[in-house]
């Protein structure tokens, strides 16, 4: 039912718009005013009328706007998308009311009385947010306690593998049938050996630098990158053994992958760190981030495996019976006929299970490694820095988002492609 | 014959590695033990514990025995899932049906709201929670009270607490309507398919629940006190509230972020359901002389519902996997009580995990199960 204070005929259309559009800018104009340049209009009010007038006015101007036709383009658009019904109107002013009010203090904080200048706590005076902090601690936050002058080897060794990882592209088309191999075989040893040499030295005249100082955003690519390119392969062989017939490997594929599947990250973490090092030979020596990159990697390939399995089983069945006539065995067939169209239907499914992993990689801070959460929390409790914690995560959270959201929007882009190919 | 060994060679390698990884741990971690001079055993399981913990819903002190550690820290870890469930399932219902509103300023916000809190990791969502939003409340002789009766203050959330006489009558008058209830929608339901009459269910169903409790106030004896949190002064400058229940911060940052987290998945797989019902469906309801009511009662929901519900438990478990961030935070839930504290305690490195391990592991396992039973009943039965 629609509150309708004046019948509309269509003389008075235009007498309705005029009424209708001063009372919605009147109401706009007070809350405008009262949170930009704290004015208030409507202060004379008694009590709680003043803090609904703008509601109340706005909400009376657009039931007089609303008309079936009125013959300007802007206000039709204006009803048919924000002002069909009253309750819709509501939720209209209602927005866009949080929106003005949210928006000054917001920008004052961010923006208008915060602080960049200077190296010290004390050049931090304003009321807003302190992004001295962020200035003094960024290169901790991106490389965690790798030495400053040894920077460039990171940045270097991310350089060349992304690099790497398109020279796919340019190959020639009679290498085009080795692009799966050069991806995943060669890319990730190469890609392993780049990493380790370079960012952990030690050979080469370069200096050693332990794993105990990697850290900040830069250990979060590392993880993230060696846990995707190793969990590939294993998902791989572990969806073709939960597809397969021999009821053993079936049934050791599915139960691997319902395990992992149930346990949270954190406790698997848990394992790594205190449980894992029981496992091995007595003097056998691993690392703490090499353990942590095999339980992520592990508890990962479950995942994987079950968004290739996803592919394996959109295929249809004429590309099974198609191949075995041809007289191809189970491994000629899977890798020449069904794995390439498979892994294409789920490089979509691939990119969200790595976004997956790319925002659980700051659970790494639980056993003690220092990614940008670890740094975070480090730069926290530091003394001189006391008191700027908001700044802090507000920073982390932005970047995680730009990375997270970009990589969705990919991901969306891709199965979008796809979709239409098919 | 080749073929039968086609088949059977790869499996008996695959046992055959299976059963040389766990035999190669096996063996290591006797040896390892060995050196160390621990043992294998469940025996510390009925130790005094010997440490504190913060928040408890059942009585617990350091006297008490590992395993009842246990089940208390399980059942914190059930209290936040809880609570994030039902939160996360409001906001990701109205989000995910604000998501597909005409209006184009309700259905932007909802939009970002989604790509908002979906692109940011949980483990930071918690942090800024607990170590930035929380932390600028006001201290508790600043406190306001929300709602008149509540205090939202740095050391936590205080709420009036209810003190009962004669709970279980008004449990079981409880119990009873609900049971009425049953019986009057199954009868209800007869009849229509009879004889085509409607009852008018829903007042009947309101009339007995509310009814009922309300005559076990009047007749049966039961009384409901509430005890309000006040405010007390210990010393100079610090204050406390006493009196009421007191929720931590740590609970209350976590099913801020878990319930903030999940709801834009669940949102997601309500938008997903409700869109995957063709606009025909709708038309052909209202062309049959349903009533808008009718229509979204009997057609739209119970088949959008079969699309939302799987991928929606799917999200209920792994918030339930997710709370066990809660450690982070030093709320202490099933993984900071046992696979922290206790394992520190009593260094039973493996016997601990495989107990943590194999609790999460049931209840994704039960729930999988369930799924999987409700899956097979509302399965579309072709013909």
């Amino acid at each position: 039912m629609n509150l309708r204070l004046n019948r509309i005929k269509s003389q008075n259309l235009m007498t309705n718009i005029y009424i209708g559009s001063a009372l919605l800018i009147l109401s706009i104009l007070d809350v405008f005013l009262n949170s930009f340049f704290r004015i208030n209009i409507s202060g004379s009010l008694p009590g709680n009328l003043s803090i609904f007038f703008p509601l109340i006015l706005g909400f009376l101007g657009l039931s007089y706007l609303r008309t079936e036709y009125s013959g300007y383009k802007f206000l039709d658009s204006l009803n048919k998308n924000i002002n069909t019904t009253n309750f819709n109107a509501f939720l209209t002013l209602f927005i866009t009311f949080a929106i003005l009010k949210a928006f000054p203090p917001a920008l004052s904080w961010m923006v208008l009385d915060a602080n960049i200048s200077g190296d010290t706590k004390e050049a931090c005076t304003g009321t807003g947010a302190c992004w001295t902090y962020i200035k003094v601690w960024f290169k901790r936050f991106m490389y965690g306690m790798y030495p400053n002058e040894l920077h460039w080897r990171i940045n270097s060794a991310f350089l060349l593998v992304i690099g790497l990882g398109f020279v796919g592209y340019f190959f020639k088309e009679n290498l085009k049938k080795y692009l799966a191999l050069y991806y995943v075989v060669i890319y990730p040893i190469i890609a392993f050996l780049i990493i380790y040499y370079l960012i952990s030295g030690g050979a080469f005249g370069l200096v050693w630098v332990e794993t105990g100082a990697w850290g900040g955003l830069s250990l979060t690519f590392i993880v993230s990158f060696f846990c995707l390119i190793f969990c590939f392969p294993l998902g791989m062989i572990l969806a073709l053994g939960r597809r397969s017939n021999l009821p053993a490997i079936r049934y050791i594929s599915v139960g691997y992958i319902e395990f992992w599947r149930g346990v949270p990250l954190i406790t698997v973490l848990f394992m790594s760190s205190v449980m894992f090092p029981m496992f091995l030979p007595q003097d056998f020596f691993m690392d703490k981030l090499v353990r942590v990159i095999i339980a992520i990697t592990l508890f990962e390939a479950a995942y994987c495996a079950e968004v290739i399995r996803g592919g394996l089983q959109a295929l249809p069945r004429g590309q099974y019976d198609a191949a075995k006539s041809l007289g191809m065995g189970y491994w000629k067939m899977h890798i020449f006929v069904i794995l390439p169209q498979a892994l294409k239907l789920v490089i979509p499914g691939i990119a969200n299970t790595f976004l997956a992993l790319v925002k659980d990689t700051p659970l790494i801070f639980v056993v003690g490694l220092a990614e940008i959460a670890g740094m975070l929390a480090l730069a926290k409790t530091n003394p001189k820095w006391l008191g700027f914690a908001m700044e802090g995560y507000i920073f982390a959270a932005i970047i995680f988002w730009i990375i997270c959201y970009a990589m969705s929007k990919y991901s969306y882009n891709l199965e979008e492609k796809y979709k239409t190919e098919r | 014959m080749n073929n039968k060994i086609k088949r059977i060679l790869p499996q008996l390698l695959t046992i055959l590695f299976v059963v040389f990884v766990f035999g190669f741990f096996t063996i290591n971690a006797q040896v390892n033990m060995d050196n160390r001079g621990i043992d294998f055993g469940f025996g510390f399981l009925s130790q005094e514990a010997s440490f504190d913990m913060q928040f408890t819903l059942l009585d617990y002190d350091g006297q008490d025995s590992y395993l009842w550690a246990y089940v208390v820290a399980l059942l914190n870890t059930l209290l936040v899932s809880f609570l994030g469930i039902i939160f996360c399932t409001i906001l990701g219902v109205v989000i995910g049906v604000a998501r597909l509103s005409q209006n184009f300023l309700i259905k932007n916000s909802a939009a970002w709201y989604v790509e908002f809190f979906r692109n940011i990791p949980l483990l930071l969502q918690i942090f800024f929670w607990y170590y930035a939003a929380l932390r600028a409340l006001p201290l508790p002789e600043n406190a306001q009270p929300w709602f008149g009766v509540t205090y939202m203050t740095i050391k936590g959330y205080y709420i009036p607490s209810m003190i009962w006489e004669n709970l279980n009558v008004f449990m079981s008058c409880l119990i009873a309507a609900i049971v009425a209830i049953i019986f009057i929608r199954v009868y209800a339901r007869k009849i229509q398919e009879r004889e085509g009459k409607q009852l008018p269910v829903l007042y009947i169903s309101l009339a007995l629940i509310t009814i009922l409790p309300l005559l076990s106030f009047l007749i049966g004896g039961v009384t409901l006190d509430f005890e309000m949190p006040v405010l007390k002064q210990l010393a100079q400058t610090s204050f406390i509230f006493e009196g009421g229940i007191a929720l931590p911060p740590e609970l209350i940052a976590l099913v801020l972020a878990l319930s903030l987290y999940t709801s834009t998945f669940v949102a997601e797989c309500v938008r997903a359901g409700i869109q995957g019902i063709s606009k025909g469906q709708k038309e052909a309801a209202a062309s049959v002389g349903l009533t808008p009511n009718q229509i979204l009662k009997l057609v739209i929901m119970p088949q959008a519902l079969r699309i939302i519900i799987p991928p929606t438990t799917n999200q209920y478990l792994n918030l339930t996997k997710n709370s066990s961030l809660a450690a982070a935070i030093a709320y202490p839930d099933l993984v900071l009580v046992f696979a922290g504290t206790a394992l520190m305690q009593t260094g039973k490195a493996i016997e601990i995990v495989g107990i943590t391990m194999l609790t999460y592991l049931s209840i994704s396992l039960a729930i999988a199960a369930l799924m999987n039973w409700y899956n097979k009943r509302i399965e579309i039965k072709e013909k």
